[in-house]
Formats: C-alpha cells, sequence, structure tokens
C-alpha cells in the first residue's frame, strides 16, 4: 500500500502569506487530522457552504437545500458525500482538491501557492480558514442520503 | 390494416430520426448566446424600437457627424456615409495598426483616428461615447459574417490569447477554458454558461442596465474568478478578442446585442 507523507512546513523558503496557512499532513488522499485540532460545527458548516460569496459551493454543485434556488450543476450533488468520503477524505477535498484529480476544476479552499494573478483583495488569503474547512467537513459528513 | 399504419409511422419516425442525426452530425456546434436568451430577450434584441443598445447607436451616428478636434473634422468628413463605408468592419476588428505596430481593437482604432486625424483627444475608455461610436460602427456589420483579417503579423498576438484563455488563474483559479469550453451549457448557480462568443459588443447586458464593451464583460469573469482584472485597453484584452474572434469566425455580427 502506498503511503506518503506531505508535509507544508516549509516556513523558512515561504513567502509570509504561505506561514498563515497551518501545517497538516496528506496520508494516501486524505487529510487524517484536523486543520485546528478541533472538530468542526455542522450547522455553521451548513451556512459556509450556502453562502455564495463564502464557500461559493452552489455556484457549481447542487445539495440538500430546498430554500436554495439556483444551484450550479457543473459538479457532483453533494448529496451522499458523507457517504462517498470519510473525514479525511473530505478535508483533502477541500483543502486542495487537486491532489486527487490535477484537472479538476475544484478550487483549493485552503492553499496559496500555484495560484497566479490572484486580486489584490484576495492575496494572501485562502478561500476558506482553517476553521471554516473544519466546519464544512462537519457539515458535508451529515450528507449521507444519496440522490 | 393497423399494422400497415403502425408500419408506415415506424417508418416515418425512422426516417426523422435519422434526418435529426444527420443535421446534428453536419450543424456547427457553435452558439451565439442569443440562442439560450429568453424569448422575451430576444424579441428585445430583434426589435430596433425595443432594443435599448440602440440609443447607444444614435448617440453614435451623431457622434459620426460631428466636427471635433483642432482641424474640426469628423469621421463623416473622411469616411463618408458609415453605412457604405463600415460595412463589414467591424467584423474584421482587432486588427493590425501599422501607425500604432500592433493590433487594435475598434474602439482603440476609434481613439487612434481621433489622435492623428482629428487631432482630438482619445475618448475615455468604457466611456459612453466610444460605446456609442463603437456601437454605430458595429452596427454596420449585423448580420455579417465574423471576418477576422488573414494577416500574419496578428499572429503572435492571436496566439497570446489563446494562451490567456487556457491560463487558469485568480484564487479560485480558472481559465476561461474550464467554464466556456468544457461547461459552456450548464449551469453556474442559477445562469447558463455560454461559449463565449464576442458576436454583439458593445452589448446591452441586463444585469448592467446599460452597454458595455467585450473588455468590461471579460473584466466582470476576471473579478469572478478573483483574478487582478487587466486595466482597460491592456493588451491582453486585445489578445484575447483576438482568439475569441478567430474561435467566432463565420457567426453573424449581433451588434448591438443583448444579453442577460
Amino acid at each position: 500500500m502506498v503511503r506518503w507523507l506531505f508535509l507544508i512546513a516549509a516556513l523558512s523558503v515561504a513567502p509570509p502569506a504561505i506561514a498563515q496557512l497551518r501545517a497538516f499532513a496528506v496520508v494516501g488522499d486524505a487529510i487524517p487530522q484536523s486543520l485546528t485540532g478541533q472538530a468542526g460545527d455542522a450547522a455553521r458548516g451548513r451556512a459556509v457552504v450556502t453562502d455564495r460569496q463564502k464557500g461559493l459551493c452552489l455556484l457549481c454543485h447542487t445539495g440538500p437545500f430546498p430554500e436554495q434556488r439556483f444551484q450550479g450543476n457543473l459538479a457532483p450533488d453533494l448529496r451522499g458525500a458523507g457517504s462517498r468520503w470519510d473525514e479525511g477524505q473530505l478535508r483533502l477535498r477541500l483543502v486542495d482538491s487537486s491532489k486527487v484529480n490535477p484537472s479538476t476544476i475544484m478550487p483549493a479552499y485552503y492553499r496559496l501557492d500555484r495560484l497566479t494573478r490572484v486580486g489584490g483583495a484576495w492575496q494572501g488569503k485562502p478561500v476558506l480558514s482553517a476553521e471554516e474547512v473544519e466546519d464544512v467537513v462537519a457539515f458535508l459528513l451529515t450528507l449521507k442520503d444519496t440522490p | 390494416m393497423m399494422p400497415s399504419v403502425a408500419f408506415t409511422s415506424m417508418l416515418s419516425c425512422a426516417v426523422a430520426v435519422s434526418t435529426v442525426i444527420a443535421a446534428a452530425q453536419t450543424r456547427d456546434p457553435r452558439r451565439s448566446g442569443f440562442e439560450d436568451m429568453s424569448r422575451e430577450s430576444q424579441a428585445m434584441q430583434r426589435d430596433d424600437t425595443a432594443n435599448p443598445g440602440m440609443f447607444a447607436v444614435l448617440e453614435g451616428e451623431e457622434l459620426w457627424r460631428a466636427k471635433v478636434g483642432s482641424r474640426k473634422t469628423s469621421c463623416a468628413d473622411c469616411h463618408q456615409n458609415a453605412e457604405v463605408s463600415m460595412r463589414g468592419a467591424a467584423a474584421r476588428y482587432p486588427s493590425f495598426s501599422t501607425a500604432w505596430n500592433g493590433p487594435v481593437d475598434l474602439q482603440g482604432q476609434i481613439n487612434l483616428c481621433r489622435e492623428t486625424r482629428q487631432n482630438a483627444p482619445p475618448f475615455p475608455l468604457e466611456g459612453p461615447e466610444l460605446l456609442a461610436l463603437s456601437a454605430y460602427v458595429g452596427k454596420q456589420s449585423r448580420g455579417m459574417s465574423i471576418a477576422p483579417p488573414d494577416d500574419a503579423r496578428l499572429e503572435p498576438f492571436r496566439r497570446q490569447g489563446e494562451a490567456l484563455y487556457n491560463m487558469r488563474q485568480g484564487q479560485l483559479n480558472f481559465s476561461c477554458a474550464n467554464c466556456h469550453e468544457d461547461h459552456a451549457g450548464q449551469r453556474l448557480a442559477g445562469s447558463l454558461i455560454p461559449q463565449g462568443h464576442p458576436t454583439g459588443y458593445p452589448l446591452y447586458r441586463l444585469e448592467w442596465q446599460g452597454i458595455g464593451s467585450l473588455q468590461r464583460r471579460l473584466r466582470g469573469c476576471l473579478i469572478g474568478v478573483r483574478a487582478e482584472p487587466y486595466a482597460y485597453g491592456a493588451e491582453e484584452y486585445i489578445a484575447l478578442e483576438l482568439f475569441l474572434m478567430s474561435r467566432a469566425r463565420g457567426m453573424a455580427v449581433e451588434t448591438p446585442a443583448i444579453r442577460p
């Protein structure tokens, strides 16, 4: 079984912005440990997912959000995400989906490098904070019913 | 009796299906955003008395005749009747300007004319006058096929545009192609993703409640993916337009189009 350890801890060579990200370890296709060391809050995670300025998820994904009009259909239905993936797998797919699928269009929600021409207001900031990533992971884990 | 009726209808059905398939195989897969608009928006575009883009065209017609600059010359003084002289012009832009020694879009050409022929200051980019004049000139090509010039000097810029089109950028890390090539026809939230053919600029966008250029539209996408938008008039926009116009070669000019 192929397992590898990937640590983002090169703080001495990284630009200052990178230092804002917390270190995490990728094991297989997952990040098993919470980015914050704490479990996320599913209710807050739901709010992030449905927020079109923050999580942006529903621009591309559809999901079990009856109150939300205009959900996208570019990406898989979020229903059943918590059955398809475990916690660590969901975390890696949020942090940096390109680690699983190099050609994915899903933005890396917790990555600052390998980006081009990032707009001034967004420079040096991940799309979501470590806390928000954990909240979304906690919420997605509750989506057990497949469409 | 019944079996023969059933057989005949099956046969005609099969013929109809194969005709549809044959048509689908030969049909140009490119679609103007016009085809995916609501009937109301399509009707608005088709009817000059309802199309709000026509206000800009009418304003542009006045500007065409206005004598400006230290030489007190109008566009019409050199180009006479725009309905004749400008017919097909917009379908060939961006083109290579020897004066500028580089590619210019229609708006850039209008401003070059102002500076070099009329001795007048250039219009501010994306300002109402430049949009109006380019809408008026653009309308003279309405219904004509987009026909990018076969000019080798444009080729490096067209290729630069193609590279930009495929370059992922911004915090959300999308290229133009990620949406407009790979997911055209699908929905980004409630909006249908168009193929991104610049057939009707400058156009009246309902979301803007106003008329705007292709550069304004490209800027909107760049801001959407959280990239740093290029400044108006930047060579990157011209390069992108060159690529997009080559991609839309043969499609009909719709200026002034309506879009949601």
